[in-house]
């Protein structure tokens, strides 16, 4: 069993416009590294070069905001439902 | 262009004025490739900001879930400036990321009268578009009927 993932519109260029594609890791930041094999150029889409989840998107592991559970280091594993959502913010 | 009902105009300037000093948000959605501005749906500044918004994370989640459940997208991002124009800043450039979305601007910065304005913002450019305030949207086009002699 793997883990399914939910892209939102804006990202679907990267998995030839699949809705949801699915992966594997034990952490988020692992399993958008697997992701990226399949998916080239989605990895970069949602994490800076510093390595840090940008700040442009929301991911969520099982419906929490991955903010307040550790970032990339959170915790995934077969089952469990990502979604990726733009932020919506400005100044 | 975009298309907006009066009530729904009005909605978004009260919204903005309630919570003037800090910067008001929200999204209007229709139904997916129809450009219908119809249902309006205030949203919490989790910033709480006369400079910033930033739709909250766990609503926007909520908001977003319920929204494709209904075939719907967003069709307006608004949101309120407090002491400047209501023209888009470069933040507000860095984070549009919905090329088919209108970004309605309100400026609370008169008390006596709101500056209400439009944008499409795409690649980083952004292009002002008419509003048009109607008293009620036009109905949804019906399927052409056959003609029967």
């Amino acid at each position: 069993m793997s883990i399914d993932v939910r892209i939102p519109t804006i990202l679907r260029t990267q998995t030839g416009g699949e809705k949801s594609v699915s992966g594997s890791g034990e952490t988020l930041g692992a399993l958008l590294t697997d992701l990226d094999a399949r998916h080239p150029g989605l990895r970069a889409r949602l994490v800076t070069a510093d390595g840090t989840l940008h700040r442009f998107v929301n991911v969520y592991v099982n419906d929490e905001d991955v903010r307040f559970t550790g970032a990339l280091d959170t915790p995934v594993k077969a089952g469990d439902s990502v979604t990726i959502l733009p932020a919506v913010a400005g100044g | 262009m975009l298309i907006l009902d009066a009530a729904t105009r009005d909605a978004i300037i009260a919204h903005a004025r309630r919570d003037h000093p800090d910067e008001a948000c929200g999204v209007i959605c229709g139904p997916a490739g129809s450009d219908r501005a119809e249902r309006l749906i205030p949203m919490a500044n989790a910033e709480r900001s006369p400079t910033f918004y930033r739709f909250d994370s766990m609503e926007q989640l909520r908001v977003w879930r319920d929204m494709d459940d209904r075939g719907e997208v967003p069709v307006v991002i608004y949101h309120s400036h407090t002491a400047t124009e209501a023209y888009p800043s470069r933040t507000d450039i860095s984070y549009a990321s919905q090329p088919d979305a209108h970004y309605v601007l309100v400026s609370t910065r008169d008390a006596d009268a709101a500056d209400f304005r439009s944008y499409r913002i795409v690649d980083g450019k952004v292009n002002e578009e008419e509003v048009r305030v109607v008293d009620a949207l036009p109905l949804e086009q019906a399927p052409l009927e056959q003609a029967h002699d």
